[in-house]
């Protein structure tokens, strides 16, 4: 079943780098009165070091998201370790009134019979596990940045639940327990100092050539391109997929917000998105690859 | 059924050793250098080795049970990529074959095969396949609970310590991986492969493929790459290692390292009590790619270190002096100082 540009959603994802206190509360405080997006997920996914810091501000920041009208989301860990990690997923899952991302099963598991959304670092690929998903209360799911569109059209045709797929920035490829910005500091992961704060958008990794490569995000290994599927929104909305997620970059949010309505409105050409994007993000260009099952690393203009 | 691992003569210290078995040939071999159980894959893409002149067809996994069953050893299969959309029937097919030709268990990572198996092969053992990445005792309890996973393989991101907390809140089997190639990530999240080459071992079962490497000759000496990308470079006289993508060369806040991981191999010989005392049932050696008389070395190695241990003698010292092939060894995620 097709969508109307016009009733698709924009989710703004969590913030997957370690901003300072301050800055993540102006980003999220210009979000929820400027930015065009219909939720918002908060919460920390990349590492538990960061969480303890936040609790109060996750708090405010979801009644300011509620009074402009956003639909605020929690979202959990990507990669749990020890019982205290669950514990405290078990703590931030605990209320009712709100909607939880999970990517973790664990997660997903504990919000059995609630209607939850199940993150890009879950491995659904296909139909069967989205259904079996679907039987635990999973209501949306954001799919993995691997996916191919052809595969996301299966799947979102299947018509199982809501389809979100992940349109504008860096791509999460790993998570290890290994902290890489520790050890490119020359630190250890307990006494890490918080070298990942160093860097809004994480620290590039070059090959000895010099060549920038990847990214790097704590215990996370990002793509160095930034994911743009703007010219691929009206297949998206073909196909059937109704959400649609940017992730937070230390760029002008609000304007890629504006960008991205503009194109699903039919008023912005994609063109003009992926010109006024190229680069924003260290220099660093756009990718479009995993649309096309090819390298995710690769821009390919549509035929 | 599985003969070993429900054994009630076995005695309760002693472990299971798994060993790789890529072809036929390596299957014989490991059975008689003493594994006690084999695991292997069909020839296609529903397995994270699908590498090319390795794995079964449908007939040699049933002469390849036939000998191990005939010398006691079980036969795991693994089934352990993720379907994509609309073409789940390799898989099924595979999971279906596995039980009609009498392995003892599938290895699965797929949420949705997992339920498959139980509702469409009851009577064949589910194990949850390291590409499941499931890391915590509620994460394991889910497919206990929910599918009837009788095994985990535990994802290499967690301390011997973690591993017995880990032990006491869950009642599934877990196997651990002990010897041989090492992921850095977190295996079945890691998306990397795919990044560079468009092949991941989600998708495809291969990681950083042989397709995609080159060796370039250049002023700086000869550089390993991948997709085009420089992984390593290495000085004349140097040996010059396979571009694999976690453990390559790279710069980062102004610094040259193997900023992943070196390339090293997991090698646990040394610390099988405290592997034992973590309450395990199963060590696993990886090296489905490897040939048999590496299958062969590693798998009597390892052997008679369980077989030591049951009896509660002293490790071989030379017996893992011979095993270490002059490579870089690491105790990996297993050690809190490797974090």
């Amino acid at each position: 079943m097709s969508i109307d540009g016009k009733d698709a959603k924009i989710t703004l994802g969590p913030l997957l780098f370690n901003w300072p206190e301050a800055k993540r509360r102006d980003f999220y405080f210009r979000v929820a009165d400027e930015a065009d997006v219909d939720s918002v997920i908060l919460g920390e996914v990349v590492c538990s070091k960061r969480t303890p810091f936040m609790t109060k501000l996750w708090e405010e920041v979801i009644e300011r998201m509620r009074a402009a009208g956003k639909e605020p989301i929690m979202s959990t860990q990507a990669l749990i370790l020890s019982s205290r990690e669950m514990g405290w997923m078990r703590d931030i899952v605990a209320d009712p009134g709100i909607y939880y991302e999970a990517n973790d099963i664990a997660v997903a598991d504990m919000l059995k019979g609630r209607p939850h959304l199940i993150g890009p670092m879950m491995n659904v690929y296909n139909e069967g596990t989205l259904a079996t998903l679907a039987r635990g209360g999973a209501d949306r799911v954001c799919l993995p940045f691997e996916m191919s569109g052809e595969t996301t059209a299966v799947i979102a045709k299947a018509g199982i639940m809501e389809v979100e797929a992940f349109v504008y920035g860096r791509m999460p490829l790993a998570i290890a327990a290994r902290c890489y910005h520790a050890r490119a500091y020359n630190l250890p992961k307990d006494n890490c100092r918080y070298v990942c704060n160093l860097h809004n958008d994480g620290m590039t990794v070059d090959t000895l050539e010099g060549k920038p490569f990847l990214t790097v995000n704590g215990t996370q290994t990002m793509s160095y391109t930034v994911n743009n599927l703007a010219a691929e929104i009206p297949q998206y909305l073909e196909m059937g997929v109704s959400r649609f997620r940017i992730s937070p970059h230390d760029v002008d949010i609000v304007r890629i917000a504006d960008l991205f309505r503009g194109v699903l409105l039919g008023r912005v050409e994609p063109q003009q998105v992926l010109d006024e994007t190229e680069g924003l993000v260290d220099g660093a260009p756009n990718s479009n690859g995993f649309f096309y099952d090819e390298e995710g690393l690769r821009y390919k203009v549509a035929e | 059924m599985s003969r070993v691992a429900r054994d009630p003569s076995r005695p309760v210290t002693s472990l299971e050793l798994v060993c790789p078995a890529g072809t036929p040939a390596a299957l014989r071999t490991a059975v008689d250098a003493g594994a006690h159980t084999v695991y292997c894959g069909f020839r296609d893409e529903t397995n994270a080795r699908n590498f090319p002149g390795l794995n079964f067809n449908r007939e040699e996994l049933r002469d390849g049970v036939a000998y191990a069953h005939d010398h006691g050893a079980d036969v795991l299969v693994a089934i352990n990529t993720f379907p994509a959309a609309g073409n789940l029937d390799p898989w099924y097919r595979a999971i279906d074959d596995a039980a009609r030709l009498g392995a003892d268990a599938v290895i699965l990572a797929d949420i949705g095969l997992v339920e498959y198996a139980k509702d469409n092969a009851p009577n064949i053992r589910r194990h949850l396949s390291v590409q499941a990445a499931a890391s915590t005792p509620e994460g394991i309890n889910y497919y206990a609970n929910n599918f009837g996973i009788a095994r985990v393989v535990l994802p290499r991101v967690l301390t011997l310590p973690e591993i017995k907390e880990l032990n006491r809140h869950t009642e599934v089997e877990t196997e651990v991986f002990v010897f041989g190639g090492l992921c850095v990530m977190a295996e079945g999240r890691c998306s990397l492969s795919s990044y560079v080459t468009g092949k991941s071992p989600n998708k495809t079962g291969v990681c950083s493929p042989a397709s995609h490497v080159a060796y370039e000759e250049t002023g700086a000496g000869l550089a390993s790459k991948l997709g085009g990308f420089t992984i390593n470079r290495f000085a004349q006289g140097e040996p010059a290692g396979y571009p694999t993508l976690c453990k390559g060369r790279f710069a980062a806040n102004d610094k040259v390292s193997y900023l992943f991981e070196e390339p090293v191999s997991l090698n646990l010989l040394e610390m099988l009590p405290e592997v034992a005392d973590a309450g395990v049932t199963a060590l696993k050696i990886e090296g489905r790619q490897r040939g048999k008389a590496y299958v062969e070395k590693v798998v009597k190695a390892f052997r008679r270190a369980v077989d030591a241990l049951e009896k509660g003698q002293q490790l071989d010292a030379a017996a893992i002096a011979d095993l270490t092939e002059g490579g870089q060894e690491t105790a990996g995620a297993y050690r809190k100082a490797w974090h």
